[in-house]
């Protein structure tokens, strides 16, 4: 036998790692952490559900159908059967005052924003302001790509065709006199979307109309782009606060968006009591395809709007966790094993 | 190797084993005219090529060989159907992935290649001396043909497959070693041709004039056939036989031997080393398989899914106003395509946005799970030997977690369980026993006092059987003297046993018994021109004459020599076991020794029996008549050759018996020990004799005290027939199985009877024999079941005398049975080979015979005591670690796509995706590919060092039972209900409630609508964070590599989708995750909700670990319990902080003292048995 003093040098590294031998830290799901772990989340659970219910439950939401071919005692929109345009209102009456801010939204069912092909068929570089795409616009937007005569739709493609038309105008009725409610149209739509990622083109001479020279209005619309608030040039174009709340599809086929918030004047408050009307211009056509439309008034808290869902979530879970605690615990007790009673 | 074995199966030769041959011509010089027609043969030349590809042929060839993998393949055809339809997503979705995944493999085989390539090339570029003209020529390796001659020096390495001519040494011989080949260091002597051996300079090589006739290439490295026809002068050509001895293989070494002239038969590709290049067969280890039975499951569902979706599309779109509303109308092209395509297109498309069901990166993250992970069965420090200094060797990672599943260990006997170091215990003649004194730091006795006579009575007839008996041992082998210069050096040091020179062999009993010859008196000191020389016990040289050498091997399991003494007369010697022996034996002391033998056989000694005759000259002549006809055989030249050994080797005059300890090896009966209670069924294969091998078993622990022995052998099928023997066995065990059972309930199955079976390899081939026809069908053909029947119910199995190919047989039966258990095979000689290569996994012991095995074996250790952290400790973390590989990966997707199934009903099943195009991409690939990677390569659910003391834990993994289908089931379960709460979680907060962010971050006091994007948005995050907490969940082994795995790849997740959404892509033709990711955050109810559901999806799994443990708690649980809950119930000791605990026996021993002892006493022999009978059941 040699003499063993030289290293070997095949020997591996003997490190910590390397024999896995590294130091951990090896938590264990047994019932000593869990069963206590439980009853703590639970009773946090229950907290923020008896917080989020009671908030949620301070919030308060008027909701008001008025899909035409309904007869109701609350609107007369059942004149407009055919749904070609037509002026209808609705009529409400607030019994307490609705807290300000009250915030005005229209809302859609059985409406499909979420489609493939609808959603995709969009340009967000015409919306950009690229105007490259204005002679051009890409295929994504067929079957509103060009129209009949092969001119270039700006803003081309099924979403912008569609934008919903409808508009309203709020009356209190004091004493008999119809007085409006101002809405405040500014801000409804994403800051970064206003801001950002939407841009209308560059002013040709001074002119946004001329920006759009050789493109045509989406088949649907009665006005150009350029003229969808022309009182106001902030909110013309693609910056047009209602288009944006559009464009940014709903997730689901029940949607509502907003459409004006009341925060102006005397009825900064809120609203007060009192009978309203809701004057409607009834544009849009739902019956087609069995939709439905309303409009809701509704406030809001550091929560976000009415949502009792996600108090009676907190509130279900959490008590779940406390009796899943209590089962555990007998079972525990019962059935502890045999080797850690000494 | 096992062609080798198939040749040692008579009746399987056919006629003509050897139609393709070649005919070489020395030199290139024609025949002389007449001889036989000169046809000129192409053979390739010596270019190696192990490299896989070419620089052109990269691509295509790697790309090709990538897709050939089924999963590869189902991603490029998903690939194309995107590239093709109008799908869902982009194509990027599952390109990308794809892209990834080939790249890494492509970039690795290339290297891989790449390094091939510049072995090829430096193999293919130095530089050989060739004789052309009787001038030495230098050429490149790779300009070498056949035929051409070539000298090498010593030292050098042969360039392709050469046939010996001559050598620098008068008598045509030269040494070789093979370690390159097949590990074996030892020299082995090589022959020239008797009638070339002359030609020994240039120029008379040049003058050389032959052809050489020899079989076509086969790889199997010890068999070669061939003859060589030399022309001289004028006369018939004389023709000799080629054999192995005379080919010298490319890779060999030549060692002591100044130069040799060669001829080059066999060149590239066609030497015998690259015909052994070619891969083994794979082998797929059972988690495999249950993962692709799993992915079958998986792509029905998928193609459920798409079915379900795609036929209730059409449904729902039967009413024409939701097909097609005025906001969202089809092109024309779109409406006049054919209903049909339209269906199919839409199942393809759903098929695309479904695919990530499967994952595609499982297959990577598996691959470099095993690749990466064996890293730490090579760095283990504990399977480390210093002696051989080496480490374990894994020549496939794939079986990693196979070692986890072992029902059935096989193994070898002499070099596994034992040591292989042979010592020469003592030596019978005539039943007078001798036995040398301990060597005395190496001086040698004085010659007749090193011997102890324990009866001595020497007569005349003694007197000359003793001598002979010597000179026999002392002949009688193969062993080679490593030689100094002169024969005075060779003298010397025998002589006085200095390490100067010593004994080689590849067969240590042979060393052993000239070593203790040499202790008696006699010493072999030389082979000398065919002479070898014995320094007798008046020190004085023998010299006999080598005539004949009649080669072991283990069919015949003995060897023969035949030598003509000084005064001429002519003797065969032989030695072998006693069974190959004694039915050849008429006469002699046959009863004293076989007592003699039979004795030293029980003390688990290995005995070998030695015999002679005396050969007249002209028995001799018949002999050497017998001998050559049968070596110059172009056809069945084995099968010829066993046939004249058969002839010659009889007749014989018994001289004595050798006994040769060889040792147990170091921890041998702890190792069986704990395969036992790790539940595996330990079976010792073995060819040497009952007695011995049943010693060793003892020995071993294999059997104990207490074992109730069945024997199945040979001598208890002479007195009944089989078929008795069988069924008495398997009466007697069923008969007791069934009390035992009983026995359960009675609370005393501790005691229970546990059998041990004997069986030896003549029984066993009839037991495996096919039944013969029409003999009663029922009696015969069932021998084989109700033999397992019996092996099923017993713990040890013990075969003896058993030939390779029965090992593997034996293998390949239990493989076969009904159960289909996972094999493990140990062995450390080439005989084990077969059988390494037969079971489900192989483990090699590079031991001293050769590396064999261990090249052969799937993993190579360097003894058998590495066996128990090997199986226990690695098998058992690798297969833990995988099978939550398996079943997370599973889990994960479906998590992730389930949802976007739910949300196609709300979506008038329109294809739309749930999640943005990089989320789709990169969930696997990145935010969830790195925890999963980490945790099945460091996770540890039980120390090891318990793994190690508690063996039974090993049955808890055993049978697949991580992987069964109700854990599968449980966990695609888990998956579907985690993805209902995030789906429907997501869905109640923004359906019919005006879920809205109220955007105090951006303005005062707006509020802002969330769209479909901050949908799926919400969703993913939950996803990501549910699947990554599901896994920390089940970590127990929290390394601060885990905590930054997984915190890191949470905070990735949210790093990027900041990033994704708050810059606008120019390269992006859409903008849609502008700013949602930071919308929904800066909502309180968002916030509220993901909490909210990770808890929700989390919880019932934390319950149903909660509930399980304490219900129907695993004996892991419960050692886990008890070694880390120790605290647990101590009154004072309140929740919170310490009642996690950590222990750590290694990093942390003075904080944890407390600990350690209750753990320790957790593994008390008692409480063992509580365990062990509860396994029972």
């Amino acid at each position: 036998m040699k003499k063993k003093e030289e290293e070997t040098s095949n020997r591996p590294d003997n490190t910590a790692f390397t024999q896995q031998r590294l130091p951990a830290w090896q938590p264990m799901l047994s019932a000593g952490i869990v069963i206590p772990g439980f009853v703590v989340i639970g009773l946090a659970f229950i907290g923020v559900g008896v917080a989020l219910f009671v908030t949620s439950q301070s919030i308060q939401v008027l909701e008001r159908d008025y899909t035409a071919g309904d007869e109701s005692s609350d609107h007369n929109c059942s004149l407009c059967v055919n749904e070609a345009s037509c002026l209808c209102a609705v009529h409400f009456t607030l019994v307490q005052q609705f807290e300000g801010p009250v915030f005005f939204y229209y809302g859609l069912s059985n409406y499909f924003q979420n489609h493939r092909k609808y959603g995709v068929s969009r340009d967000d570089y015409q919306l950009s302001g690229d105007t490259s795409y204005f002679t051009d616009p890409q295929d994504y937007c067929v079957p509103y790509q060009y129209d009949s005569k092969n001119r270039p739709i700006v803003p081309c493609g099924s979403v912008a065709n569609s934008i919903f038309n409808d508009t309203f105008k709020l009356y209190q009725i004091v004493g008999g006199q119809r007085k409006q409610v101002p809405f405040d149209g500014k801000g409804i739509s994403w800051w970064t979307d206003y801001n950002l990622k939407y841009r209308n083109p560059s002013l040709v001479d001074g002119s946004l109309a001329k920006a759009f020279n050789g493109t045509v209005k989406p088949v649907n619309w009665p006005r150009a782009v350029y003229e969808l608030d022309t009182s106001d040039a902030s909110n013309n174009g693609f910056l047009n606060q209602d288009f944006l709340v559009w464009m940014r599809r709903a997730a689901l086929p029940d949607f509502r968006k907003l459409y004006r918030r009341i925060t102006e004047g005397e009825y900064e408050k809120g609203l007060p009591v009192g009978n309203y009307s809701l004057e409607i211009n009834y544009n849009y056509p739902v019956r087609g395809f069995g939709g439905r439309k309303k409009v809701f008034f509704s406030n809001v808290t550091w929560m976000g709007g009415k949502n009792q869902f996600l108090g009676i979530a907190y509130l279900v879970i959490g008590s779940l966790c406390i009796f899943m605690s209590l089962v555990m615990l007998i079972v525990y007790a019962k059935y502890r094993f045999p080797d850690e009673d000494s | 190797m096992r062609a080798r074995m198939s040749h040692l199966i008579p009746a399987c030769a056919g006629e003509e084993n050897w139609v393709d041959s070649r005919t070489v011509y020395i030199g290139h010089k024609e025949p002389p005219p007449g001889a036989e027609a000169y046809i000129p043969q192409r053979f390739p030349d010596n270019r190696i090529v192990s490299s896989k590809y070419t620089f052109w042929n990269f691509i295509p060839k790697n790309l090709f060989e990538q897709f050939r993998r089924i999963a590869n393949f189902y991603f490029l055809i998903i690939f194309l159907v995107q590239l093709i339809i109008d799908t869902p997503t982009s194509p990027i979705t599952s390109g990308l992935p794809l892209f990834f995944v080939i790249t890494v493999t492509a970039i690795k085989q290339g290297y891989e290649d790449w390094l091939r390539h510049k072995a090829d090339n430096a193999i293919n570029q130095c530089p050989v001396h060739v004789i052309q003209h009787g001038n030495v020529v230098r050429k490149q390796s790779r300009k070498l043909r056949v035929g051409d001659i070539v000298r090498v020096k010593e030292d050098e390495s042969f360039p392709c497959d050469l046939i010996l001519l001559s050598t620098s040494r008068d008598d045509g011989t030269c040494f070789v070693t093979t370690a390159s080949l097949d590990g074996e260091s030892s020299h082995k002597t090589y022959y020239a041709v008797q009638d070339t051996k002359a030609f020994n300079t240039e120029e008379a090589i040049d003058t050389i004039h032959a052809t050489i006739e020899c079989e076509q290439p086969q790889p199997d490295l010890y068999k070669f056939v061939g003859r060589i026809n030399i022309y001289l002068a004028r006369d018939e050509p004389v023709a000799r036989p080629l054999g192995s001895e005379n080919l010298l293989l490319r890779g060999a070494t030549l060692k002591n031997t100044e130069y040799i002239y060669a001829v080059a038969i066999y060149t590239g590709m066609e030497t015998k080393m690259a015909l052994n290049y070619q891969s083994k067969s794979q082998k797929r280890s059972a988690v495999e398989k249950s993962m692709n039975s799993y992915l079958i499951v998986y792509l029905c569902i998928l193609i459920g899914k798409a079915l379900i979706n795609t036929i209730l599309k059409y449904v729902w779109q039967a009413n024409p106003n939701r097909d097609e509303p005025w906001y969202n109308q089809r092109t024309e092209s779109e409406r006049q395509r054919h209903i049909l395509i339209r269906a199919f297109t839409d199942f393809l498309a759903f098929m695309v946005l479904f695919n990530y069901i499967i994952p595609v990166s499982m297959y990577v993250t598996v691959e470099m799970q095993k690749f990466l992970g064996s890293y730490f069965i090579t760095w283990d420090d504990d399977m480390f030997d210093e002696e051989l200094d080496t480490g374990a060797l894994v020549n496939t990672s794939d079986l990693n977690e196979e070692l986890g599943q072992v029902e059935y260990v096989f193994t070898d006997k002499t070099g596994t369980l034992t040591e292989n170091n042979m010592e020469f215990i003592e030596c019978c003649v005539d039943g007078h026993v001798y036995v040398p004194h301990a060597i005395c730091n190496g001086q040698v006795m004085a010659a007749a006092a090193g011997i102890d006579m324990i009866d001595s009575s020497p007569d005349a007839e003694s007197r000359e059987h003793e001598e002979l008996f010597f000179r026999a041992v002392c002949l009688c082998h193969t062993v080679q003297v490593k030689e100094e210069e002169t024969v005075d050096g060779i003298k010397r040091g025998i002589h006085q046993g200095k390490a100067t020179s010593f004994y080689i062999s590849s067969s240590p009993d042979e060393v052993a018994l000239v070593e203790g010859m040499k202790r008696l008196g006699f010493t072999y000191l030389r082979l000398k021109d065919s002479h070898m020389e014995i320094l007798n016990r008046e020190d004085e040289i023998e010299r006999f004459e080598l005539l004949e050498v009649l080669n072991f091997d283990s069919v015949r399991r003995r060897m023969s020599v035949i030598v003509r003494s000084n005064t001429g007369e002519y003797y065969l010697f032989c030695k072998g076991a006693d069974s190959a022996i004694f039915p050849r034996i008429v006469s002699g002391k046959v009863d004293q020794v076989r007592a003699r033998v039979e004795h030293n056989a029980v003390e688990g000694l290995r005995t070998l029996c030695v015999a002679y005759k005396k050969l007249s000259h002209i028995e001799y002549e018949e002999v050497c008549h017998l001998l050559n006809s049968a070596k110059l055989a172009l056809q069945d030249r084995d099968k010829k050759l066993s046939e004249a050994y058969d002839t010659i080797e009889r007749d014989f005059i018994l001289l004595g018996a050798t006994a040769v300890e060889d040792r147990l090896q170091d921890k041998a009966a702890d190792t069986i020990e704990s395969l036992h209670k790790a539940g595996m069924k330990v079976w010792v294969l073995t060819g040497d004799k009952m007695e011995t091998a049943t010693a060793t078993c003892y020995a071993s622990k294999l059997f104990r005290r207490s074992t109730q022995i069945l024997e199945l052998t040979t001598k208890r099928t002479e007195e009944q027939s089989l078929h008795d023997v069988l069924h008495d066995l398997s009466h007697t065990v069923l008969h007791h199985h069934g009390s035992m059972i009983r026995d359960t309930f009675s609370g005393l199955s501790n005691e229970f009877q546990d059998y041990g079976l004997i069986i030896d390899g003549a029984t066993l081939s009839a037991v495996l024999k096919p039944a013969p026809e029409g003999g009663g069908g029922a009696s015969g053909g069932n021998y084989k079941e109700i033999f397992l029947e019996i092996c099923r119910n017993c713990s040890a199995v013990l075969c003896c005398r058993m030939a390779p190919l029965q090992k593997a047989q034996i293998v390949k039966l239990i493989k076969a049975s009904k159960e289909h258990p996972i094999t493990l095979a140990v062995g450390d000689g080439a005989n084990d080979v077969s059988m390494i290569l037969e079971a489900h996994v192989g483990i090699g012991i590079m031991g001293k015979e050769g590396r064999q095995a261990a090249r052969n074996s799937d993993y190579a250790i360097p003894k058998f005591k590495h066996l128990k952290k090997m199986l226990l400790v690695h098998g058992h973390y690798y297969y833990i670690r995988i099978a939550e590989l398996v079943q997370y990966f599973f889990y994960k997707n479906v998590c992730f796509i389930f949802p976007q199934f739910l949300y196609q009903f709300f979506c008038g099943f329109s294809q739309q995706p749930l999640y943005d195009t990089a989320y789709l991409t990169l969930y696997n690939i990145s935010f969830t590919s790195l925890p999963i990677l980490l945790y099945s390569l460091i996770e540890q659910h039980i120390n090891m060092d318990i793994l190690k003391k508690d063996p039974s834990l090993y049955r808890d993994i055993a049978k697949n039972s991580l992987l069964r289908w109700p854990i599968f089931i449980y966990w695609t379960f888990l998956g579907v209900f985690d993805a209902v709460v995030f789906f429907f979680g997501a869905f109640f907060l923004f359906d019919n409630t005006t879920f809205t962010s109220n955007g105090q971050l951006m303005t005062t006091n707006t509020q802002m609508m969330f769209g479909n994007w901050t949908f799926g948005t919400l969703v993913f995050t939950v996803l990501v964070f549910t699947v990554t907490l599901k896994l920390a969940l089940d970590t127990h082994y929290w390394t601060w590599i885990n905590h930054f795995v997984i915190w890191g790849s949470l905070l990735f997740y949210v790093i990027f989708s900041l990033l994704w959404g708050g810059i606008i892509w120019p390269f992006l033709n859409y903008q849609r995750m502008y700013y949602v990711f930071m919308q929904m955050l800066s909502s309180g109810p968002a916030w509220l909700s993901i909490i909210l559901l990770i808890m929700v999806s989390l919880l019932p799994d934390v319950v149903k670990k909660v509930l399980c443990r304490a219900l129907w708690p695993t004996t892991t649980e419960r050692i886990q319990v008890s070694a880390a809950g120790s605290t647990l119930h101590s009154p004072q000791g309140p929740y919170r902080g310490k009642r996690i605990i950590c222990f750590c026996f290694f990093s942390q021993p003075v904080l944890l003292s407390k600990t350690e002892k209750r753990a320790n006493r957790a593994f008390s022999p008692d409480s063992f048995s509580v365990q062990n009978r509860e396994k029972g059941k």
